[in-house]
């Protein structure tokens, strides 16, 4: 069966940045929290999420994020989004994320608001 | 006021048929002049609404059964989804506060309140063993 949500990761110096890939739903969300999972084993707690080439989402992957955000913070690091297309937003949108998480246009302006954090 | 059935599937209870109950209804709904941001949001609606089924009414049997039905009716758009599983009182929602949500690490509830969002009108009614959820908009 062919996959419909996929994940690559890269890092840019203490960041690891993820790109999320296809569709986000109830089938696919526990990809993104294993991906949470291990980024906090091994210490990595300034993370992008890429969404240029998230086609889709559900509630269920809104909330990953909801579920390891204050965990994240509380660590010193932030999960910042960027590169969301408008239909994605739009569901972000809806439930308020954007008063709540750190959304960016593309991935060197999130970039660069960790950058300047430091 | 429902008008004739237009299209009907029988699907397993199960998420790994979601990207299959998508597909149906943007099938389905792609034939009516809708724009994009409606037909997203008609997708959506479904997608939690049969996510919901899966874990509140099933509880995650996969080998339960949810029947989504599929009309329009002069200027709407209706959709129904049926089950015979637990009845869980979705009337009583409660619009999620979201940064209480984050601090108390819960995930789960927003799919009721996107339902409400996405859609005109939802209605729940259950007779006998099947529960229904009846949503509308207006295309």
């Amino acid at each position: 069966m062919m996959k419909h949500f996929t994940i690559t990761k890269r890092q840019e110096e203490h960041i690891a940045i993820l790109e999320i890939n296809g569709e986000l739903d109830a089938h696919t969300a526990f990809q993104l929290e294993q991906q949470f999972k291990t980024l906090i084993e091994t210490e990595a707690y300034h993370i992008i999420v890429n969404c240029s080439n998230l086609e889709y989402i559900a509630s269920a992957g809104l909330g990953v994020f909801m579920a390891y955000i204050e965990d994240i913070r509380n660590l010193g690091g932030d999960i910042k989004l960027s590169n969301m297309t408008d239909g994605v937003y739009h569901v972000f949108d809806l439930l308020g994320f954007p008063s709540l998480y750190d959304i960016h246009r593309d991935e060197s302006e999130a970039l660069n608001s960790f950058k300047t954090q430091k | 006021m429902k008008a004739s059935t237009s299209h009907s599937i029988n699907v397993s209870s199960s998420t790994e048929h979601l990207r299959e109950v998508r597909n149906f209804v943007q099938n389905f709904v792609q034939q009516f002049d809708v724009n994009k941001n409606d037909l997203d949001e008609i997708i959506l609606a479904v997608d939690e609404a049969y996510t919901n089924i899966i874990k509140h009414a099933y509880n995650n049997d996969p080998n339960q059964t949810v029947k989504i039905e599929l009309g329009t009716s002069t200027d709407t758009l209706w959709v129904q989804l049926s089950d015979t599983g637990f009845h869980f009182n979705a009337d009583e929602y409660q619009p999620p506060d979201l940064l209480k949500r984050i601090k108390n690490k819960q995930r789960g509830g927003m799919g009721v309140y996107l339902i409400h969002k996405l859609m005109d009108s939802v209605e729940y009614s259950s007779a006998g063993k099947t529960n229904t959820i009846l949503m509308r908009k207006r295309i």
